[in-house]
């Protein structure tokens, strides 16, 4: 795994910028986001700040909405709601909660927050994309121990059966669920046979890795009639060695200064 | 009642290009003729009820209005959630068309029955909840859901059910129709046990006494406009349903009359179905029988109440 630059440091200072009001949030499942998301709005997603439901947008789901911390970054940076109101999450009047809403957010496109959500939500949008000729797509992030849940899969069967090649499943797997890995708790594997079963065309990637998500997202959709599934590899927590790879860091309250004094330490430029 | 609904989704389809249809692994041929006729908004998914909702969701938030089709039972235990959040949250504008609300499939046993759906749908935020009472409500009901901006639960009957609503009183989502305006008593009713009441009514008249039926075809919003219009001027009001009497119709009743019109509250009566699992088949008619909800004991209720 490579080191992270500047942008990603200072994208994961907006984070911590975020926790430091509440003094809590899913630090894990956020940073394990940011370098995925940062590529998808950098290079590769078609939106508008200014007109954020404009019909030719890309849709951008984020299923494992307890990462909303990691698309609030992405959000502000890209000027959909200021850097400042970054500081109210999970304030009572705050538009920013603990998991991500429609309508309240602007680029937020669906509200989730319980698991295995998005995907189903997710085929309906590329369907309709599909059904009206439009040629935008339809991009579902999913935590790895989200796809413990069966709808998931139902969904992912119908995406397959439906030929969705508009739609695209980008899993975060950074091998930690909230109790503990993956593999002790549900194991996954093989993860990327199960997706290749259900029917998407499948690829896997370093989730940290700038160029080599943007060379692999440009090559969407993998194949010209079916869904694609892209594993991303990635480290809960990336970023701050003591959260790294450390379930104990998949939500965090009541933190103190001298925490959140060590974060920005680790992501100084 | 289904059939009639099914109809009018194609038809309404026909003229609507919003208008989509997901039936989750219904039987043979249903809706052919919009299968064929419109094979991009005819789609049938798998037995997979949580995905169906969401999939409904995804197209409902691109402007379509989808219409989806399935056993009552599982299109509301199994996807709750997704009714909450994907649904109700979201406020989106889903139809939910729910084969067999109530009894309906009393020979499959208490897997197949829908006798806490309303329950668990009107304790949820922007839902509707429609129990048409025959096959020519739900001809009125079909348009009207067009542009409800809300997720809309469409309870269906047996089939074949006895029409008596009357197209003079015409359809509003959230207005009940005063089929019998009241006399001593008044039976406040939905889906078909509308025909239940209005039966009741024909006994209690031969015995002299004068009694209501307002049918509630909409159960959530309720018609508090309607119910406190008539419940002052009777000494009795029986609510009466194919549903738990937990949390459904007479609940919403009781409620109602809680927040509002308290001094009423002890006229109220309701009649549903007992807080158990169905422990009989046989047939709807039988298992509502099994629990004492008939003409029969609808009017014995309110003879005794009135004479009490």
């Amino acid at each position: 795994m490579n080191q992270l630059d500047n942008r990603s440091k200072e994208l994961r200072r907006l984070v911590v910028k975020m926790i430091e009001a509440d003094r809590r949030g899913h630090i894990g499942p956020a940073f394990s986001l940011i370098e995925i998301l940062r590529v998808l709005y950098d290079s590769h997603l078609r939106f508008d700040p200014a007109n954020s439901m404009w019909p030719d947008r890309d849709r951008l789901i984020l299923s494992k909405g307890h990462g909303c911390l990691a698309l609030y970054a992405l959000l502000a940076d890209k000027e959909f709601f200021s850097k400042e109101e970054l500081s109210t999450f999970c304030k009572p009047d705050s538009r920013l909660g603990g998991h991500p809403e429609i309508r309240k957010i602007p680029g937020v496109e669906a509200t989730t927050g319980a698991l295995g959500h998005g995907l189903p939500m997710g085929v309906g949008m590329a369907l309709a994309a599909k059904i009206r000729g439009q040629r935008h797509r339809v991009v579902v992030i999913v935590g790895d121990g989200e796809i413990n849940e069966g709808s998931v899969w139902e969904a992912a069967m119908s995406a397959a059966k439906h030929k969705l090649a508009n739609l695209a499943v980008l899993i975060d797997h950074n091998k930690l669920q909230s109790y503990g890995p993956t593999h002790e708790v549900l194991d996954l594997a093989p993860m990327a046979d199960k997706w290749r079963s259900f029917g998407f065309a499948v690829e896997e990637v370093d989730g940290h890795d700038i160029d080599a998500l943007d060379c692999l997202f440009k090559k969407l959709p993998l194949v010209t009639d079916m869904p694609t599934a892209i594993i991303c590899h990635t480290i809960k927590g990336k970023g701050l060695p003591f959260a790294e790879g450390n379930p104990d860091w998949h939500h965090k309250s009541g933190l103190s200064s001298e925490v959140i004094t060590a974060m920005y330490d680790c992501l100084a430029q | 009642m289904r059939k009639a609904s099914l109809d009018l989704v194609y038809k309404l389809a026909k003229a609507d290009p919003r208008i989509v249809f997901i039936g989750s692994d219904l039987g043979p041929g249903v809706l052919d003729v919009m299968k064929k006729e419109i094979p991009d908004r005819f789609y049938m998914e798998g037995v997979s009820e949580q995905h169906v909702i969401g999939m409904a969701a995804g197209l409902a938030m691109e402007g379509f209005i989808p219409y989806v089709n399935t056993i009552a039972t599982f299109l509301t235990r199994r996807c709750y959630e997704q009714i909450a959040l994907d649904l109700c949250l979201q406020d989106l504008p889903v139809r939910l068309i729910a084969n067999g609300g109530g009894v309906v499939y009393a020979p499959l046993g208490p897997t197949h029955l829908a006798t806490e759906d309303i329950a668990i749908l009107r304790a949820l935020p922007n839902m509707t909840i429609v129990a048409p009472c025959d096959a020519d409500e739900m001809k009125r009901l079909m348009p009207k859901t067009l542009d409800w901006p809300h997720p809309i639960y469409i309870r269906l009957a047996k089939g074949g059910d006895k029409v008596v609503s009357r197209a003079e009183f015409g359809f509003e989502i959230g207005k009940a129709v005063p089929l019998v305006e009241p006399g001593d008593a008044l039976i406040v009713s939905t889906g078909v046990m509308t025909q239940v009441a209005l039966d009741a009514v024909d006994l209690l008249r031969a015995e002299g006494i004068h009694c209501g039926v307002l049918h509630m075809h909409t159960i959530k919003p309720l018609d508090e406009t309607s119910l406190a219009a008539r419940l002052p001027g009777v000494k009795v009001v029986l609510t009466v349903e194919e549903h738990s009497r937990s949390g459904g119709l007479g609940s919403a009743v009781l409620e109602f009359c809680s927040d509002r019109m308290p001094e009423q509250t002890a006229k109220i009566v309701r009649m549903g179905i007992p807080d158990r699992f169905a422990d009989q088949y046989g047939s709807q008619d039988s298992l509502l029988k099994h629990w004492g909800i008939t003409r029969e004991t609808v009017a014995a209720e309110i003879h005794s109440r009135l004479k009490d």
